[in-house]
């Protein structure tokens, strides 16, 4: 372009903004909001977890666990706090930051805010898949149920995303669509837990409820691996999420590669639930409400998957403490359940919203 | 910014280069959805620095033509050709520095601001952690004060009109900090006065030394904007030129079917299409020769 008029001058964002800058590799620039949130709800994860280590059967002080936790004090305590209780604390972050970041992926693809996986169907084709797997296979182990969740959620992306395809995907039909292949599963899996065993339906349906309560170090570690590719597969290709927003054709004229990006950012996305699921059953709306809260509270255009990773962490995480709190007054209720009654209410609420909006 | 300072045709394979003084053509391209075919083997090139219009019916492929320029769609047969080389063998981000495109519908993420959405258009440049240099703060107010909505820049995009709106896309487009433009319709959901105003723009990119490509759908605008015009009927081209060698009443009656007569604009000297219509609207004390350019 031959330059004509212009002095550029300070750009107004509307909002305050902090831009960072090095020599030569970065420049970035974030909304000083964003930030301050971001920062706000991993404090808030991380206390929570902390807190969380000193409830149980054998309570524990704050000052017990922070000993445990640097190594020192009494053995039955560290005990205690690392091999029991840590790895559910972990667990509580880490696979909230997975769901809420499954979540923003598929609000973002579908641009719609109940296009989330557990409302499309993707929990319900895990569940299916470990549950065959459970009763049919006859395996119980913690790799064959993972490889099931992964496999079946897999499976149903691709039928939701094949019965939804007109040329195209769209977003309001992928959810209707995967509000009906959802059910559809959901009668299978009653008729598989009639079919069984007693013993086996009761194993499927402790998985069922999505606990933490079992995971331990060895059902852990796997999750912490494979999350880690995919927090770095997300990092990746979060701009071209972005891109994918402002619609097909704009992003493709700004050179985002589609055909390639979508693909791998569904499969991202699909992996988030199944990881979780393999390892603690279905929890449920973590992934539906955390992008939509985190956008509220930080006001950025679109869902970010960053903040959605940190609102899911925390939420999962206060729920996890409010399962235990409930264990200590009344008696074990899974965190899954809590997950689904709150964020059923969310889901009522925001039902009426859109439809309100779309009349 | 990618500017090419020796013509990149030059030094190109000349055997297949038919016309050396555009940067982007089709040559014999086949373009179409799935099966459907629109355009058969269409050879049209864009002249370099020009504004250049197409026009035609609906459904004439016109469309699908500004489509397989942009590498959204890509041709059956034949190519489409940027700088010498087949446009899909590029990277996706190297086109994106070299041609930008408004499409016909994009969509505004929620809740997004003025200036949010033209730094969007950085796209191209940007690296997973390089994603706000001083260039990228340039382009975009550089981009934001062409299109007059520097004003704007903290206001959401939900609350602006229909005219500032597509101003903002345009920023977006700008920002990409392309030679050619291409806009699929542009003016289409918005008022006269806003088509005016965003005609005038382009007018002024124009003369800021950008080529560009619009699907227009008003004869008279694109007549009095244009320097070059493409009239395409049927998926071909029927005729291209400067409007005014080229927009005439016999080309008007075999493109689109309206009888009409060809003045000039009383403002801009450039060729005015007025529609014959049945005879109860003739004015009968003016009698008119049919077919007549005046």
């Amino acid at each position: 372009m031959k330059s004509t008029i212009q002095i550029p001058r300070q750009i107004d964002f509307g909002y305050r903004n902090r831009t960072i800058r090095t020599q030569r590799a970065v420049a970035l620039r974030f909304s000083a909001r964003s930030i301050a949130i971001n920062s706000i709800l991993a404090v808030v994860a991380v206390t929570v977890a902390v807190m969380s280590l000193g409830i149980g059967d054998y309570p524990l002080t704050t000052a017990q666990v922070v000993q445990s936790l640097f190594g020192q004090g009494d053995d039955f305590h560290r005990l205690i706090v690392t091999e029991w209780r840590l790895p559910i604390a972990i667990a509580a972050i880490l696979f909230g930051a997975l769901l809420g970041i499954g979540g923003a992926i598929f609000q973002s693809l579908t641009r719609n805010p109940l296009g989330s996986p557990d409302v499309i169907g993707f929990d319900a084709g895990s569940y299916t898949a470990v549950v065959l797997t459970i009763l049919v296979v006859g395996a119980n182990q913690y790799w064959y149920i993972a490889a099931a969740a992964l496999v079946g959620g897999l499976l149903t992306a691709i039928v939701v995303y094949l019965l939804s395809y007109r040329g195209g995907v769209q977003g309001f039909r992928l959810i209707i669509v995967g509000i009906g292949v959802s059910a559809m599963l959901g009668s299978i899996n009653a008729y598989l837990i009639t079919r069984a065993e007693i013993t086996d339906a009761m194993s499927v349906g402790f998985w069922a409820a999505g606990s933490l309560s079992r995971v331990g170090w060895h059902s852990l570690v796997p999750v912490i691996i494979g999350g880690l590719i995919v927090f770095i597969g997300v990092t990746m290709l979060a701009p071209a999420l972005r891109q994918l927003e402002l619609g097909d054709d704009a992003a493709l004229a700004q050179g985002v590669n589609a055909s390639v990006a979508r693909p791998l950012l569904l499969i991202l996305g699909v992996a988030t639930t199944a990881l979780v699921t393999a390892a603690a059953g279905p929890i449920g709306f973590v992934a539906l409400s955390a992008p939509q809260l985190a956008r509220r509270l930080t006001r950025t255009p679109g869902v970010t998957v960053a903040a959605s990773a940190f609102m899911g962490a925390a939420l999962l995480s206060l729920a996890q403490l409010l399962s235990l709190v409930i264990a200590q007054v009344y008696r074990p209720v899974p965190v899954g359940l809590i997950t689904v009654s709150l964020g059923g209410l969310y889901l009522i609420w925001l039902l009426i919203r859109e439809t309100r909006r779309s009349i | 910014m990618t500017r090419v300072d020796t013509h990149p045709l030059a030094t190109a394979n000349t055997a297949e280069l038919t016309v050396p003084t555009s940067r982007l053509w089709t040559v014999n391209a086949t373009i179409g959805y799935d099966k459907r075919v629109i355009n058969e083997n269409l050879s049209v090139s864009i002249p370099d620095e020009s504004f250049t219009v197409i026009v035609g019916p609906n459904a004439c492929g016109k469309s699908t033509l500004l489509r397989g320029l942009s590498r959204l769609l890509k041709p059956g047969s034949g190519r489409v050709v940027l700088d010498g080389q087949d446009i899909h063998s590029y990277k996706a981000k190297e086109v994106a520095r070299k041609l930008g495109l408004l499409p016909q519908t994009s969509l505004a993420p929620d809740g997004i601001r003025v200036a949010d959405l033209v730094a969007r258009g950085r796209y191209p440049y940007q690296k997973l952690i390089r994603q706000w240099t001083p260039d990228d703060e340039q382009a975009v107010s550089t981009a934001m004060a062409a299109t007059g909505i520097h004003e704007l820049s903290d206001r959401l995009v939900d609350e602006l009109s229909g005219g500032q709106r597509q101003r903002v896309w345009v920023a977006m487009a700008l920002a990409q900090q392309t030679e050619i433009l291409l806009l699929d319709e542009p003016t289409t959901f918005l008022d006269l006065t806003h088509q005016i105003e965003l005609m005038e723009l382009f007018t002024d990119l124009h003369l800021a030394g950008h080529t560009l490509v619009a699907v227009l759908h008003d004869l008279n605008q694109a007549a009095r904007y244009a320097t070059h015009l493409v009239a395409m009927k049927d998926g071909g081209v029927v005729a291209e030129g400067p409007p005014a060698e080229v927009l005439t009443s016999d080309l008007v009656e075999q493109v689109f079917g309206l009888r009409c007569l060809v003045v000039p604009d009383p403002v801009a000297g450039t060729p005015q299409v007025v529609p014959l219509g049945r005879d109860r609207h003739r004015n009968k004390e003016t009698p008119i020769k049919e077919g007549g350019t005046e």
